[in-house]
């Protein structure tokens, strides 16, 4: 009796542990629409999300510009973010020899330690500057924003990928090189492809984490509410929208930040099921990885 | 459920009865603050120190802004009501106000800047964008770079409301979020011009000449420097009792060294 009370318990304690997470994210979510839906009432749907301008003080709610500028940010982020951390993966995985891996390995690392306020005054005090003076324009830029979005999810995108990398079967890595096929011919033609569901798994985590930075980029990205004309120009993220006004904000002005982070919920979730979708194809038609 | 558990829920019980009777006993003085959230945090101070000094009196201090403390205690809803601005003239019925002390904004560009004045009409142009280089204010022929701080921050509402007049800022502006982050940026561009208050000054910015005043806070005590706003308890008649102590006791010697703590330019 007391043998199945105890794996009862267990059982059912684990469950419990387990839909915690789905219950703190359903109650997030409800929230967030419970204080955000009065808002797209009264503006509208559409002029929200394709509203150009963004004026709380004269009633204008609309959210375009910041959409754009943080998908631009994201983007390129993960335009330089990714071939660094994947190829910089390959090497910690592949070539590195043991002891330069445990000094490489805690160093990138401890970049996901940092936090992302030191990151944004880091940018604010040395890369803004540097920016001004060798781009032009006043230093707070998109681009700006993306480097240091780009030094930020490198550790994810180098430590996942190499736990991809590194948990392909030996077998294949013989059977290639058994074959004659050279050191590189087998990490490009066997061990990365068969990687790739793990690696596309830590773009999606860099991702989320690139579109999810907040402090960093209001520090560095000018937060001006228009379509950036090139990367140069200052934008404004979305998660930076609702954090410079929510300390301001009553009424509509207030439910509108919660419709932004409606927005912003909808937009992680649509990327996150590309990127799955992409994860699962991959996982298909490559055959390998057991990932 | 057991009998210790029992017992334990039933002390915890007991407790928290006992707490919210003691903490809502009827011999604590009750004082209501609510209005600007530029006086907040000042207000706040003064209440702390002021109730560790009387513990017989509770005061507690509230935002909403300006507008909604000369509301609420014109209607009479809270004791005493703050305002960063003057107040209009039709505010001003039925209500006393008392000057805790002053802000200063002052405009800051870069040490490198030969310009050393502007007028208030030539800021005015800067910022909604009619004046774009410095050279149409007698600086070298470069873009001015505005860094402007966050729709809502209470230094950009009275920066506006002093200089602007109804006219937008221009919509390129840089937004930092911070006084820190707004004299950072103009420390490193010498072509930047943004604004701060005068508390937060440092040598390592340059505060602009207004109209030909300085900002300091002499000229801001003596009301020469323009750029300034007033921090103001409103109440609703004379006051009396606890609420006029607590005043009187904010104007005083006590009261001012915490407004002058808080970076605020006290009154006399």
């Amino acid at each position: 009796m007391s043998k199945w009370n105890e794996e009862f318990f267990i059982e059912k304690g684990l469950l419990l542990t387990a839909i915690t997470s789905v219950i703190i994210i359903a109650l997030i979510i409800i929230f967030i629409f419970k204080e955000g839906l009065p808002a797209l009432e009264s503006v509208g749907f559409f002029s929200f999300i394709f509203g150009m301008e963004w004026a709380p003080s004269n009633g204008q709610y609309g959210i375009f510009p910041m959409i754009i500028g943080s998908l631009g940010i994201t983007a390129l982020a993960l335009l330089m973010a990714v071939p660094l951390g994947v190829l910089c993966s390959i090497f910690l995985a592949e070539i590195a020899p043991a002891p330069m891996r445990k000094i490489l390995n805690p160093t990138i690392q401890t970049l996901a330690g940092i936090p992302s306020v030191v990151y944004g005054f880091f940018g604010l005090v040395l890369l803004v500057p540097f920016m001004r003076v060798h781009f032009g324009g006043t230093g707070f830029s998109m681009f700006t924003a993306s480097l240091i979005l780009t030094v930020m999810i490198l550790p994810i995108i180098v430590s996942v990928s190499e736990d991809a990398l590194r948990s392909i079967p030996l077998e294949y890595k013989e059977a290639s090189l058994a074959l004659g096929a050279t050191h590189w011919q087998t990490i490009k033609n066997v061990i990365f492809p068969a990687a790739i569901p793990g690696i596309i798994t830590s773009v999606i985590l860099g991702m989320g984490r690139a579109v999810g930075e907040t402090l960093a980029i209001i520090m560095v990205a000018g937060n001006v509410v228009q379509i950036p004309g090139s990367i140069l120009d200052p934008v404004r993220a979305l998660t930076s929208n609702i954090a410079i006004e929510m300390g301001y904000a009553t009424g509509v002005h207030y439910n509108a930040l919660f419709a932004t982070g409606i927005v912003l919920v909808f937009m992680i979730i649509v990327l996150l099921i590309i990127a799955n979708y992409f994860h699962y194809k991959k996982k298909v038609t490559i055959g390998g990885g057991y990932l | 459920m057991n009998l210790k558990y029992g017992v334990g829920l039933l002390v915890i019980l007991i407790i928290i009865i006992a707490v919210f009777t003691w903490g809502t006993g009827s011999n604590h003085v009750k004082i209501e603050i609510a209005g600007s959230t530029s006086v907040q945090p000042v207000a706040e101070k003064l209440a702390a120190k002021y109730m560790e000094e009387h513990p017989n009196v509770r005061i507690d201090v509230m935002g909403g802004g300006s507008g909604l403390g000369i509301r609420s205690v014109s209607q009479g809803i809270i004791d005493i009501g703050t305002s960063s601005k003057e107040l209009k003239s039709d505010e001003k019925q039925g209500l006393n106000n008392y000057t805790i002390g002053k802000e200063g904004i002052v405009v800051a560009v870069n040490l490198n800047n030969p310009v050393n004045n502007l007028t208030k009409s030539q800021l005015k142009d800067i910022f909604s964008g009619n004046i774009t280089n410095w050279k149409e204010v007698g600086g070298p022929d470069a873009k001015i770079n505005l860094v402007v701080r966050e729709d809502g921050s209470g230094t950009r509402s009275a920066f506006e409301d002093l200089v602007m007049n109804k006219t937008k800022v221009k919509s390129d502006a840089i937004v930092q979020t911070s006084t820190e982050s707004i004299k950072v940026a103009v420390k490193q561009d010498p072509y930047a011009i943004g604004y701060i208050s005068l508390a937060h000054m440092t040598p390592d910015v340059k505060a602009l000449v207004i109209d030909g005043v300085t900002p300091s806070i002499a000229t801001i005590q003596d009301g020469s420097y323009k750029l300034q706003r007033p921090f103001l308890f409103l109440t609703k008649g004379e006051p009396e009792g606890p609420v006029k102590e607590f005043i009187d006791w904010c104007l005083g010697p006590e009261g001012q060294e915490i407004v002058t703590d808080e970076k605020i330019v006290p009154v006399s």
